[in-house]
């Protein structure tokens, strides 16, 4: 039951256009970046957790992107547990 | 007949949605904080426009895990009227009310303006006072208004009938100039399959009255009246009847 953080990584789905990270492609492009293929923009979260076992920790973490953090319709998510 | 308007932390819309309902129609309204866990007495619910909790995370993401919202939730799942504009469209989305997401507007800007908008089906209770085909003038004001669902929801949404509204030129033709936002198949407005639920992005609050230079939007308002009072005796009262007070 050590205090843990949870990293949750949310990205628009592949099959969604991403107009945010098209601009900035856009953008990157103009600077002179022109090996940059593509650009997609997510989120990223931290999460202090306290008194969960690593298996609840990932359960939970696990509900919570799913449930809260990413919208199904248009999102995904992966996430990592660290001590 | 009462109406309910929803006020979250961050609402904006919700005494322009009061004063459409009250003042202008003068039917029976009152504000509902985000913290009823009930909607006593309401025959219709509407989710006004605004920034709910800021918009953070997503928008109507923190909003539809509100208290208010399992009311609204099982008043919609009984049949009641339920209205979204704007925020309040995204907020059903969010809840699972409506199918689809909300996306940034293609040029990601926030877009103020009047856009045109064509009613594609007078078969719901928010439409049934409009022509079909009509063109309503009304303004759209809103960062997140680009539609999206997957392909398979819109072909259900086609065949349901559920689009409402897309937008088109002021004689009601669908061009992609007129999409103001990017929207999947010109959508501005969809309901739900039983009809009872609809989102829209353009806000009818705000076009009431001549002077806000347009009254158009007047005519969903009307609707729900409409609606509401020919079921007055019948399915709508059971569905006031059986949510507990």
């Amino acid at each position: 039951m050590a205090r843990m953080k949870a990293h949750v990584w949310v990205m628009p789905k592949t099959t969604v256009l991403d107009p945010q990270g098209q601009t900035i492609h856009h953008a990157l492009t103009s600077l002179g970046y022109s090996k940059v293929q593509r650009v997609r923009q997510g989120k990223f979260f931290v999460l202090d957790l306290d008194g969960l076992s690593a298996e609840e920790a990932k359960t939970q973490v696990e509900k919570i992107a799913r449930e809260v953090l990413t919208n199904p319709v248009i999102e995904e998510f992966r996430y990592e547990i660290v001590a | 007949m009462k109406f309910g308007v929803v006020v979250f932390p961050g609402s904006n819309c919700d005494d322009d949605a009061y004063h459409a309902v009250g003042a202008v129609l003068g039917e029976h309204v009152e504000f509902l904080w985000h913290r009823s866990e009930q909607i006593p007495g309401c025959d219709a619910i509407i989710l006004p426009g605004g920034f709910a909790f800021g918009d953070y995370l997503r928008t109507g993401a923190i909003a539809r895990f509100s208290p208010v919202m399992r009311a609204v939730e099982r008043f919609a799942r009984r049949g009641g009227l339920v209205l979204g504009i704007c925020n309040g469209f995204q907020i059903l989305l969010e809840a699972g009310l409506l199918p689809g997401a909300m996306l940034r507007n293609r040029d990601l800007r926030f877009i103020c303006r009047h856009v045109h908008i064509r009613v594609e089906n007078t078969d719901t209770s928010f439409t049934c006072a409009a022509r079909a085909g009509q063109v309503l003038k009304v303004p759209i004001a809103h960062m997140e208004g680009n539609y999206f669902c997957d392909p398979e929801t819109l072909a259900d949404l086609e065949r349901n009938r559920q689009i409402v509204f897309r937008y088109t030129t002021p004689e009601g033709r669908l061009e992609d100039s007129a999409n103001p936002n990017g929207s999947l198949a010109a959508i501005a407005g969809i309901c739900n399959r039983e009809r009872n639920v609809m989102g829209m992005m353009p806000h009818p609050e705000r076009a009431v009255e001549a002077p806000l230079g347009s009254a158009d939007g007047l005519v969903i308002f009307r609707s729900m009246v409409e609606s509401l009072t020919r079921h007055q005796t019948g399915s709508n009262a059971e569905v006031k009847a059986s949510v507990p007070a």
